[in-house]
C-alpha cells in the first residue's frame, strides 16, 4: 500500500474508534442524570419545571464531550491536515 | 453536500467574498431587525394591543424571567446581550428547516465569533459592576497559585462554548444528509424534527452559559460584600 491508502485506512478507523469510545462515557452519564432527574420529579412533582430545565442544560454540557469526539472524527475524515502533505509530496 | 459552509461562495469581488455563512447570517440579522422594527412601530399601552406587540412583549418577559431565575439578580442589565445572543441563535437554528437555508451556526466561524463576544463581555460586565481592581483580584481569588488555571479556564470555556454549538448543529444536518442517502422518505423527517429540538435547546444552553459566566463573578462579589457587612 502506498502512503495515501495507509493514511486513509488509519484516518477512517481512528475516526470510528474516536466516536465509539468517546460516546460511551457521555451515554452512561446521561443515563444516570436522567434516572436521577426522574426520581426527583417522582418525589417532588411541583419542582418538575426547575428540574427539567436544569436537566436539559446539564445534559447538553455532558453531551459536549461526545460532540468534541465527533468533531475530531469529522476533522480526521474531511479536513485531515495530512492529505495535502501526501498528495502534494 | 459541502460540509464546511464557509467554502460555498456566491459572489467575489477581489478581496471580499460572500460565502454561505455571511449570506445566511445577514438574512437572519435582517429578518430579526425588520421583524422587531415592524412589531414596535406602533406601540400602545392600551388594553387592546396588536398581535405583534403581544408576541414581542411575551418574548421579552420570558427572557427577563429566565434571567432572573438563573442569576437571582436584577435582569434588566443582562437582557440586551443575552437576549440578542439567544434570539440570533434560535432564529438561525429554526430557519434550518427551510429548503436551501444553511444555518450559519453550523460554521465554526459564526460560533467562534459569538463565543468571542461572550469572552469580551465577561470582563466588561465584571469591571462595570465591581471596578477594575476588584475584578482583577478575582483571578487570584483562593490563592495566587490558581492564577494560571483561572486564565486557562477562561480560554477553554470559550472554546468549549464555540465547539459545542457548532458540533451540535453540524451533526444534526449531517445526520439528515446521511439518512437521505440511506432511507430517503421517513427517517430524515424525524431527525429533522429532533434537530429542531436540539437547535432550540442549544440556543438556550448557549445563552444560559454566557449568562452564568457573566453573572458568576458578580454574584461571588455580592455574597462577599454581604458577608463583610454581617461580620
Amino acid at each position: 500500500m502506498d502512503n495515501l491508502s495507509i493514511l486513509g485506512v488509519v484516518a477512517i478507523v481512528t475516526a470510528g474508534l474516536t466516536t465509539a469510545i468517546g460516546s460511551i462515557g457521555p451515554a452512561l452519564a446521561e443515563g444516570r442524570a436522567l434516572a436521577q432527574a426522574l426520581a426527583s420529579i417522582a418525589q417532588q412533582p411541583d419542582e418538575s419545571a426547575a428540574i427539567t430545565r436544569t436537566l436539559f442544560v446539564g445534559l447538553a454540557m455532558v453531551e459536549s464531550t461526545a460532540i468534541y469526539c465527533f468533531v475530531v472524527s469529522l476533522i480526521l475524515i474531511f479536513a485531515n491536515p495530512f492529505w495535502n502533505h501526501f498528495l502534494g509530496g | 453536500m459541502e460540509i464546511d459552509i464557509d467554502k460555498i461562495k456566491y459572489l467575489q469581488w477581489g478581496f471580499f467574498k460572500l460565502n454561505a455563512t455571511l449570506l445566511f447570517s445577514l438574512i437572519v440579522i435582517i429578518l430579526l431587525v425588520v421583524g422587531a422594527w415592524l412589531g414596535t412601530r406602533s406601540l400602545t399601552d392600551d388594553v387592546k394591543i396588536k398581535r405583534s406587540q403581544a408576541l414581542l412583549e411575551s418574548i421579552v418577559t420570558i427572557i427577563l424571567q429566565q434571567i432572573e431565575e438563573a442569576t437571582q439578580q436584577k435582569p434588566e442589565k443582562y437582557l440586551p446581550f443575552i437576549g440578542t445572543l439567544f434570539l440570533y441563535i434560535v432564529t438561525s437554528n429554526i430557519l434550518e428547516i427551510m429548503p436551501g437555508f444553511r444555518a450559519p451556526t453550523a460554521s465554526l466561524s459564526t460560533t467562534a465569533a459569538l463565543a468571542c463576544c461572550v469572552f469580551v463581555a465577561v470582563p466588561v460586565f465584571g469591571i462595570a459592576t465591581m471596578g477594575f481592581k476588584e475584578y482583577m483580584r478575582h483571578y487570584i481569588q483562593p490563592t495566587p497559585l490558581m492564577l494560571p488555571f483561572n486564565i486557562i479556564g477562561e480560554f477553554s470555556r470559550t472554546v468549549a462554548l464555540a465547539v459545542r454549538l457548532f458540533g451540535n448543529i453540524l451533526s444534526g444536518s449531517l445526520i439528515v444528509a446521511v439518512l437521505v442517502s440511506l432511507t430517503p422518505l421517513f427517517f430524515p423527517v424525524i431527525m429533522r424534527a429532533f434537530g429542531l429540538l436540539i437547535g432550540i435547546i442549544q440556543a438556550y444552553v448557549f445563552a444560559i452559559l454566557a449568562l452564568v459566566y457573566i453573572a458568576s463573578a458578580n454574584q461571588a462579589y455580592k455574597t462577599e460584600q454581604t458577608e463583610k457587612k454581617n461580620t
